[in-house]
């Protein structure tokens, strides 16, 4: 007989932890966490700098301390782990192949599953850079970790592309270990990565910010000689006669993060094509009942703290449906719509029938803007207004929707999330 | 009356922080949202200062990451790294162990922030 398990979590990071600890708490005894890499606490083991879990702990901690909290209360709990195991397929009546070197390949047959597998970077492949393939061009995270856990300083001269905050980490990284960063150049009018990083990873070491600016050729046959950098346009586009040469050894990209959802995809989840997530419900609930999402597999977050609350709430609702408390009455949600910018929310419906006293929306928009409001409308009726000095892609949003607040004005056809602006 | 615009990094909220100053007087701090921007702002115009981070080498090899253990002067992170660079330390490393008493003069301890 196939072995069962009441639940199973897909990754061992910050996510697959914080969700294992919160559904053992719910009473939730047979759970397994599987995890790829040789020990747990998934990115965080090479994100050495700190600035996390100032919402979490009311203190900075580094990566590798962050992941150690939860390691100990995932040892603590006594909740059983498969590190060096990949998981190779799940098919939608939730039975579950993985397989590692001691034990091969097993199938297991999951009560509910978590799926918490993070996201990977978006690769060179991906983004149309001209020019020939030598050595010396890493993502931001491949050089992060070559240099964090590893030991090695991939090259003397830096030029970045990207401006995401793995990008701008490396720069002060690579600055530090004695490299040259030269530059860092953005595609977009704006940074990707948080205001903080520009001012302690750039400023302080007066490495220039070239916003506007992409890679249109890259020198170098077998080993990276140089770049060309140019301005572009508005809509993308290399304005001639603005080309610049950097010589330079090595070129970190950090242009997005996309969430790593080959397993999501070929159980046949329902995807949203704007985060490359699946879409969930207000209980983080796929369109495969008893399959829950969170953490940057569902949609790629900006701080590890808001990954540990989300993925909670995933555990503790994965634990009551393994447990019959989660209403399975017939879904009929009321969907959140955006306007004014906004690109996505997750979740993206809400029950209101199922949904706890409070329901987080977190969603980013598609662009800069100053001086608006965050809006929240049950159909036509206002129920929240929120002034914001600024928002920007490269920092996430979030509403809280009370369930006072819609009993008060009835089920809605709707909910409207919307940027107002003067 | 001197006036400076910072951007706060006491947390990701990136906080645009007005900040008058009279000489190396500070007069006062606007755009704050919590009293950790007060305390940076008042800080980065007088006295700036970083936590560092980095890896220390192991004898046995590889690196494990290392912080100070409190921010330091701005000034001397360099020569922070840059001690710590030359080190080489014995396995196994705890989480928390002091690595050095005193960085670069600022009588702040580096230790380590993950187990090897």
């Amino acid at each position: 007989m196939m072995k069962q398990c009441d639940l199973v979590i897909v990754g061992g990071g910050p996510a697959g932890l914080a969700a294992a600890i919160a559904a053992k708490k719910k009473g939730i005894d047979d759970i397994l966490i599987v995890e790829r890499d040789d020990r747990l606490g998934g990115i965080l083991n090479q994100c050495i700098h700190n600035g996390f879990g100032l919402h979490t702990f009311q203190e900075e901690l580094t990566g590798p301390e962050y992941a150690y909290r939860f390691i100990c209360q995932v040892k603590e709990l006594e909740i059983p782990c498969l590190t060096g195991t990949m998981v190779l397929d799940i098919t939608p009546e939730k039975i579950i192949t993985i397989m590692n070197r001691k034990d091969g390949v097993v199938q297991l047959q999951a009560k509910s599953i978590i799926l918490a597998m993070g996201c990977r970077e978006r690769p060179r492949g991906a983004l149309n850079i001209p020019g020939y393939r030598p050595m010396g061009i890493y993502s931001a995270g491949t050089a992060q970790r070559l240099v964090n856990v590893d030991g090695y300083l991939p090259g003397k001269e830096v030029v970045i592309l990207g401006s995401g905050d793995i990008g701008l980490i490396m720069a002060r990284r690579m600055t530090l270990e004695g490299a040259k960063v030269k530059v860092v150049a953005e595609l977009m009018p704006y940074s990707g990565g948080l205001k903080r990083n520009i001012v302690q990873c750039l400023d302080d070491f007066g490495i220039p910010l070239k916003l506007r600016h992409t890679v249109v050729d890259i020198k170098g046959k077998k080993k990276l000689e140089g770049v060309t950098l140019a301005e572009v346009d508005e809509k993308g586009k290399p304005v001639p006669g603005t080309e610049e040469y950097y010589s330079c050894d090595t070129l970190l990209l950090s242009c997005g993060l996309i969430p790593e959802n080959e397993l999501s995809r070929e159980m046949g989840i329902a995807m949203n094509p704007v985060t490359n997530g699946p879409i969930v419900d207000e209980s983080l609930e796929s369109s495969i009942s008893g399959v829950f999402v969170c953490g940057n597999v569902l949609h790629v977050h900006d701080l590890v703290d808001f990954v540990s609350e989300e993925a909670k709430c995933a555990g503790e609702n994965a634990a009551d449906y393994i447990q019959g408390k989660l209403s399975k009455v017939e879904r009929n949600p009321v969907f959140v719509e955006v306007e004014g910018g906004i690109r996505y929310t997750v979740p993206a419906s809400v029950a209101p029938e199922r949904m706890r006293d409070k329901v987080k929306i977190r969603f980013r928009t598609g662009n800069v803007y100053r001086d608006c409001y965050i809006s929240v409308y049950l159909d036509e009726n206002r129920i929240q207004r929120k002034k914001k000095q600024i928002v920007t892609p490269g920092e996430m949003e979030e509403v809280i929707l009370e369930k006072t607040k819609i009993e008060e004005n009835g089920r809605p056809g709707k909910i409207r999330i919307v940027l107002e602006h003067k | 009356m001197e006036k400076k615009v910072l951007t706060c990094i006491g947390c990701p909220m990136g906080c645009t922080l007005t900040v008058e100053l009279e000489g190396n007087e500070v007069k006062s701090v606007e755009g704050n949202t919590c009293k950790r921007g007060d305390i940076y702002a008042r800080k980065e115009v007088t006295n700036p200062t970083r936590i560092v981070t980095t890896t220390v080498r192991l004898k046995s090899g590889g690196v494990v990451s290392v912080k100070t253990k409190e921010d330091i002067p701005k000034e001397k992170i360099m020569d922070c790294v840059n001690e710590i660079k030359r080190l080489e330390v014995d396995t196994p490393v705890k989480i928390g162990q002091i690595i050095l008493d005193n960085v670069a003069g600022t009588g702040v301890p580096v230790v380590a922030t993950s187990f090897r």
